[in-house]
């Protein structure tokens, strides 16, 4: 295999800190004036793409391509992306309609068109965006190319030049090593690097990286919605607990309770 | 000691927090840790509030709490900026620095003060920032490259020495020496509130090299050196002071010390001018730090006076309580607005010092009195150093006395916006 041509996706989220807020409508929640981020799952994935280029494993690292669909925003993330370490971006213009954007088999599908026009042999995902938490993206893109999928990756190793990858994720009370051939659809956790604050120099030279701005219709996707959301509300307030003495007043309490 | 590592991605919970500052509420900008909202930001200070807002967020208060106990140099922040060039903020791209203006380096120093860290932050990189735009200016490119590198890879710590204990503010009556010798200079004298000499590797001072009766016009006699500090012939003793106890401020004495040729910078008996360059930017700096400072203080007392109930409802629905804090938000934020547009001009080349000194000056005295209300409005707590607050105020005098006194920028504003005789 010549060379690694990363893909990665990201997307520009309400920042983690935030307490997000339901709007009055019932049907997202308040995004105006509230500070958004990098997705933090996507920024695993920048981070891994940079190290599989730091570590000079068996297969070069050619392209880092960072890509995020959205509004006129979108370019902050996608230069964070940049000074992380990519080497290039597209933004993929998507009006903000207040609906929350694309659904994640758009998603895939747009991600699939440019799999193929640029020549990708590696999609690295984070495994959710943390505002819509649907988790999908990842496994639809690998459905609609037909490649292998390793999903939750906590460590992501590059065999041999012939494309062999070794991907460890945690499973229920342990961990599992998978095995595949590129080209293939990774998706990242929380477990598996601890992404880099970039340097100022990198934040500098990311603002000359080339950046594209594209359409859905150039790559031949159209936004349609197959799912309408209803309601959207808070979790209940929680309830305050009551204090006991000791353990003697734990268990009296746990059995007035009917839970002995 | 290491610092505190804490997931990313987790809302912080650090204890004896009080509930409420780590989760930033949507709507009042003055309570969101480290907001990058301010409508006037350009997009680079913006960029520079971000990335530093996320280095400084690994730094909670209680670490700037513990070295102050702990009078420990705050050497993994210092790490953490160093690795990632922002040392170089305003020096030459050739020597691995960025070329940023003073209206970044303001937002730099701003963001880490207000993350908490207050002067304890700014001060343990507050020289590299500017401090050595002389260098930067009049040196060689010999120098530059032998100094300059170093130091924005922050393998070379400096520290500035002007003052000295007989001269005080009148900073060209300054009485340390330096003599020719056969192949250089021997300095002898004392300097005293040196910050950080206790480590640093170089000091860039300030000395006479021609008597005052001596010299043509009394702004001349003075030159400017770069060199080793670590040497016998200088003794370093630190200074206990108010607050800041984990950046060392120190006098110091010195005898038959030599300093080579090459470590001279500039001119000799040119040396005043040369330091009166980076004058006006540092004023900006301080100002800018004293406004985090403020800030900081003002976001804890804005959380507390919603949190705490006394009488049935937060004490902060009282005007008694809220008021003050307006008022404090909007006289730090007028200052906010003028070293803000003093930083703009001296980018643009702009060299009048009426907007950095009077900058400095109400930034400082606005985030005083901002720590003084915040610890009045945590009642008792302010007075515990749990609260943070005493802290703040410990550190706010810095600002009002340093690097020159309110008195002389009163002086200043007097005679050359005024046009009143000379006080002095
Ligand atoms: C924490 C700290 C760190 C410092 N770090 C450094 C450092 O790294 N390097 C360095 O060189 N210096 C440093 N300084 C020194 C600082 O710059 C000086 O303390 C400051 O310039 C004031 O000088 P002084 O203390 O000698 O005051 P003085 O000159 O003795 O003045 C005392 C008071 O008299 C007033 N006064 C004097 N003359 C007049 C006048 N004509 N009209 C009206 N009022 C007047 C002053 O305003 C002041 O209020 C530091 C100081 C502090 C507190």
């Amino acid at each position: 295999m010549s060379g690694l041509r990363i893909l990665v996706p990201v997307k520009r989220v309400i920042d983690y800190a935030i307490k997000p807020r339901i709007n009055k409508a019932q049907t997202g929640v308040e995004t105006a004036g509230v500070k958004h981020s990098l997705n933090p799952f996507d920024e695993l994935s920048i981070e891994e793409a940079v190290r599989l280029r730091e570590r000079k494993g068996p297969i070069k690292v050619e392209d880092i391509l960072a890509l995020s669909a959205g509004g006129p925003k979108c370019p902050d993330v996608l230069r964070t992306a940049m000074a992380m370490g990519a080497d290039r971006a597209f933004h993929i213009d998507v009006p903000d309609k207040g609906d929350g954007g694309p659904e994640p088999l758009t998603i895939a599908k747009m991600l699939q068109a440019v799999v193929k026009e640029q020549n990708v042999n590696l999609v690295l995902l984070g495994k959710q965006a943390i505002d819509g938490d649907q988790g999908q993206t990842g496994q639809m893109l690998a459905g609609l190319l037909g490649w292998p999928q390793a999903t939750q990756a906590s460590k992501v190793d590059i065999k041999d030049d012939a494309g062999t990858v070794e991907i460890t994720h945690e499973v229920d009370g342990g961990v599992e090593t998978l095995r595949a051939k590129l080209p293939m659809v990774i998706t990242t956790d929380l477990r598996l690097n601890e992404p880099r604050y970039a340097s100022l120099p990198n934040i500098m030279k990311a603002k000359k990286k080339p950046l594209e701005k594209k359409t859905l219709a150039d790559l031949g996707v159209e936004d349609t919605r197959r799912l309408k959301t209803l309601k959207v509300t808070e979790p209940p307030p929680r309830k305050g607990g009551g204090k006991v003495e000791d353990v003697d007043g734990l268990v009296s309490k746990l059995k007035e309770l009917g839970a002995l | 000691m290491q610092a505190p590592r804490i997931p990313r991605f987790l809302p912080l919970k650090v204890s004896r927090v009080p509930r409420g500052i780590r989760s930033r509420s949507l709507h009042a900008r003055a309570t969101e840790f480290l907001q990058s909202q301010d409508p006037d930001l350009s997009e680079s200070q913006r960029t520079v509030r971000e990335a530093i807002s996320k280095i400084c967020s690994d730094f909670p208060d209680s670490y700037w709490a513990q070295i102050d106990e702990s009078h420990q140099f705050p050497t993994e922040l210092y790490e953490a900026l160093a690795r990632r060039g922002w040392l170089g903020i305003c020096l030459p791209q050739r020597y691995g620095g960025s070329e940023l203006g003073i209206s970044e380096a303001a937002v730099m120093m701003q963001t880490i003060a207000e993350s908490g860290a207050g002067m304890t932050g700014a001060s343990s990189i507050h020289m590299n920032i500017f401090g050595l735009e002389p260098v930067a200016k009049y040196g060689t490119e010999e120098q530059k490259d032998r100094w300059l590198t170093p130091l924005i890879a922050g393998r070379q710590r400096a520290c500035f020495g002007v003052t000295e204990p007989n001269t005080g503010l009148d900073t060209l009556q300054l009485q340390a020496t330096a003599r020719r010798s056969r192949d250089g200079y021997v300095l002898s004298g004392q300097k005293v509130w040196i910050s950080t000499a206790q480590r640093a590797d170089k000091i860039l001072i300030l000395v006479r090299t021609t008597p005052r009766d001596r010299v043509k016009k009394p702004s001349q006699g003075l030159s400017l050196f770069y060199t080793d500090l670590q040497v016998p012939e200088v003794q370093i003793t630190e200074i206990p002071k108010m607050g800041r106890a984990a950046v060392d401020t120190n006098s110091l004495f010195f005898d038959n010390w030599h300093v080579s040729m090459e470590d001279r910078v500039g001119e000799e008996n040119e040396g005043f001018r040369m330091i009166l360059h980076g004058m006006n930017a540092e004023r900006i700096l301080i100002g800018a730090e004293a406004l985090g400072l403020g800030f900081a203080a003002l976001r804890r007392a804005a959380l507390y006076s919603n949190n705490r109930h006394v009488f049935g409802r937060p004490i902060g629905q009282n005007q008694g309580i809220q008021h003050p804090l307006a008022d404090s938000w909007m006289k730090l934020e007028a200052a906010r607005m003028m070293i803000y547009q003093a930083a703009r001009l001296y980018d643009q080349g702009y060299t009048g010092g009426e907007y950095a000194n009077a900058g400095k000056y109400l930034a400082a005295e606005a985030a005083f009195e901002g720590c003084e209300r915040a610890i009045l409005t945590h009642g008792g707590m302010g007075y515990a150093k749990e609260y943070h607050v005493e802290r703040y105020l410990r550190e706010v005098f810095i600002p009002r006395i340093a690097p020159v006194s309110r008195e002389m920028i009163l002086n200043y504003i007097g005679e050359r916006v005024l046009g009143l005789p000379r006080s002095y």
